[in-house]
């Protein structure tokens, strides 16, 4: 065993110093929420850093729906999930065709429409609200899952045909060469070559748009507003229109809705990063 | 493909199908599922949005509401101080998160965090925190010094910092993220040369860091100026526009109007911020064409 030098230590202590403070700036506004959760009412308000008697009644509470405020709960939970997931298929479905069509078959202006589709980034979100909120009217999707579905899949698409033809271009040509050679047709080319081979990114890609459905409330709140067809996060949302709501029941609600995203970002975690940072390199 | 259509009206080529190839056919068939949803969803309410926004008498209206001006003030207060700030704190996190030790490979694992989980609870949990007669911060403060503290959301000024410092604490970790990729990318063998010519640490940062992250901080500071003017979470979660409408920014304002069903007005807020957009737009599209 040896002893650190003074400058080790040093140095240490510089790192705790940043490292200190990151800490607390990024997990008060978790802990503050999980410590409202697991506090009876009249715990919460103390300013406590452990309440005196931890329940787990207001889980209780939400998964019974025994409040006015969440007497949908199970019903919204459910609308969640089912937007997240389709909009996670779709987008899977559309960008998986896009990116093969654009990387493997060379489709003619492929490059083109690579562009236009990131050109959707640079249009910022709350501004392309506004529109697509008078557009869905006039399509009459208003308050039907399926105008927050595709919107999601308007968001998430381009990410996605970008990364999936930045990790279908890494394939070798000579593999559709070979397939074809043996008579494969592209409709066999794609099942039985592409896809098997793709199936990290598609992973990815799936995780990152069920996410992306999961976590946004700007357009659910705007295209829905049905108590039975919203989602949760919009009627977390809802809980403010009142000054009496019941915040230790809104801080545990927003803590089950916040879990998944949570859970299912760590177990992807290799896969998320790994897309992630083949975008910055490149840019 | 030598066969391109010219001015012959009596001989006209080929009829399309049989110009292209079979994979090309295919190719087409592949790609139209997103072009519809792009112009059914990007570019038509794109078209229709400022279709809507044509009438002048919407910017007389726009001049003429104080909640404009001083969403266009604070717009601009939360870009400028807002994302320059996050920038460089993410700029020195990327070189601390860096480093090689198992502690900061836990903290980076919490640090994320805040970027993974949806915006709504982690707000308004803030917004609780921070609420002048329960909130854990006044209690706290009054029982350490026996006096009420400040009413914090209600002063506009302080409001708008926080909603400044919300948006901050939801998006860093994503930025701190990138140009720690970045800079992990530098090649180690600059710092070594360095070290052995007895650099210091603040000449090895400005001759060898900053040179080569440059062109992605930039990038990234383009890119997030573009981004956070369309966060509406952020400010309308934590504030609501409020007190009295004076913490809106044009994301939130514009969403405001279509409230209230003046989306002309909604509209011609959006189309006001274009004269800023367009330029971060245009570089952008420059810079990674490149």
């Amino acid at each position: 065993m040896k002893l650190p030098t003074l400058r080790e230590v040093g140095v240490e202590a510089r790192l705790l110093l940043i490292g200190i403070p990151v800490f607390l700036w990024t997990m008060i506004p978790i802990y503050h929420m999980f410590l409202f959760a697991i506090s009876p009412k009249e715990d919460a308000f103390s300013g406590k850093l452990w309440p005196a008697h931890p329940t787990l009644n207001n889980f209780r509470i939400v998964f019974h729906q025994e409040h006015y405020f969440l007497r949908d709960f199970w019903i919204q939970f459910w609308n969640s999930i089912v937007i997240a997931l389709a909009a996670g298929a779709l987008t899977l479905l559309i960008a998986t065709a896009a990116a093969f069509a654009i990387s493997r078959l060379k489709v003619p202006g492929g490059r083109w429409v690579m562009n236009l589709a990131l050109f959707t980034y640079f249009i910022p979100a709350a501004f392309l609200a506004v529109p697509m909120y008078r557009t869905m009217g006039n399509y009459g999707l208003l308050n039907n899952h399926w105008s927050l579905i595709l919107a999601m899949v308007t968001i998430a698409s381009p990410y996605a045909i970008w990364v999936l033809k930045q990790a279908s271009d890494k394939l070798p040509v000579e593999l559709d060469e070979a397939a074809t050679m043996d008579g494969a047709t592209i409709p066999q080319l794609f099942r039985l070559v592409y896809v098997p081979l793709m199936m990290p990114s598609l992973v990815a890609i799936g995780t990152y748009a069920i996410l992306l459905a999961w976590n946004e409330y700007l357009y659910a709140f705007l295209l829905l507003s049905k108590d039975t067809e919203i989602t949760l996060p919009v009627a977390l949302g809802n809980f403010l229109a009142a000054d009496d709501s019941p915040w230790e029941l809104l801080m545990t609600t927003g803590f089950i809705y916040a879990l998944p995203p949570a859970a299912i970002y760590y177990a992807f975690k290799r896969y998320m990063v790994g897309g992630l940072t083949a975008g910055a390199v490149k840019s | 493909m030598a066969i391109t259509i010219s001015g012959d009206q009596a001989m006209p080529g080929p009829p399309l199908s049989a110009r292209l190839t079979t994979p090309q056919v295919w190719g087409i068939v592949l790609v139209a599922p997103y072009l519809l949803v792009f112009l059914a969803f990007v570019v038509y309410p794109v078209g229709y949005g400022l279709w809507l926004a044509r009438h002048p008498a919407s910017y007389v209206a726009l001049y003429h509401d104080p909640i404009f001006a001083r969403a266009a003030v604070n717009t601009l207060i939360f870009l400028l101080v807002g994302i320059n700030l996050k920038m460089m704190i993410a700029l020195l996190l990327s070189g601390f998160f860096a480093q090689q030790r198992p502690w900061i490979k836990w903290l980076s694992v919490l640090f994320i965090l805040p970027w993974a989980v949806p915006s709504i609870p982690t707000i308004l949990s803030v917004r609780f925190m921070f609420n002048p007669e329960w909130g854990v911060v006044n209690t706290l403060i009054f029982k350490l010094t026996g006096d009420d503290g400040p009413n914090w959301l209600n002063d506009p000024t302080v409001a708008l910092s926080m909603a400044i410092g919300v948006h901050i604490w939801k998006s860093l970790p994503f930025w701190t993220l990138i140009l720690m990729t970045g800079r992990l990318a530098i090649s180690h063998d600059l710092y070594e040369a360095a070290e052995v010519d007895g650099a210091s640490r603040t000449q090895k940062f400005r001759f060898i860091t900053w040179p080569s992250m440059q062109a992605l901080y930039l990038t990234c500071t383009l890119l997030s100026m573009i981004w956070t003017l369309g966060d509406f979470n952020s400010v309308y979660l934590l504030t609501g526009g409020g007190p009295a409408d004076l913490t809106h920014v044009l994301a939130t304002l514009g969403i405001r109007y279509l409230r209230l069903d003046q989306l002309s007005l909604a509209m011609a807020s959006i189309v006001c911020a274009l004269p800023f957009v367009l330029p971060l737009i245009y570089f952008m599209m420059k810079r990674l064409s490149r």
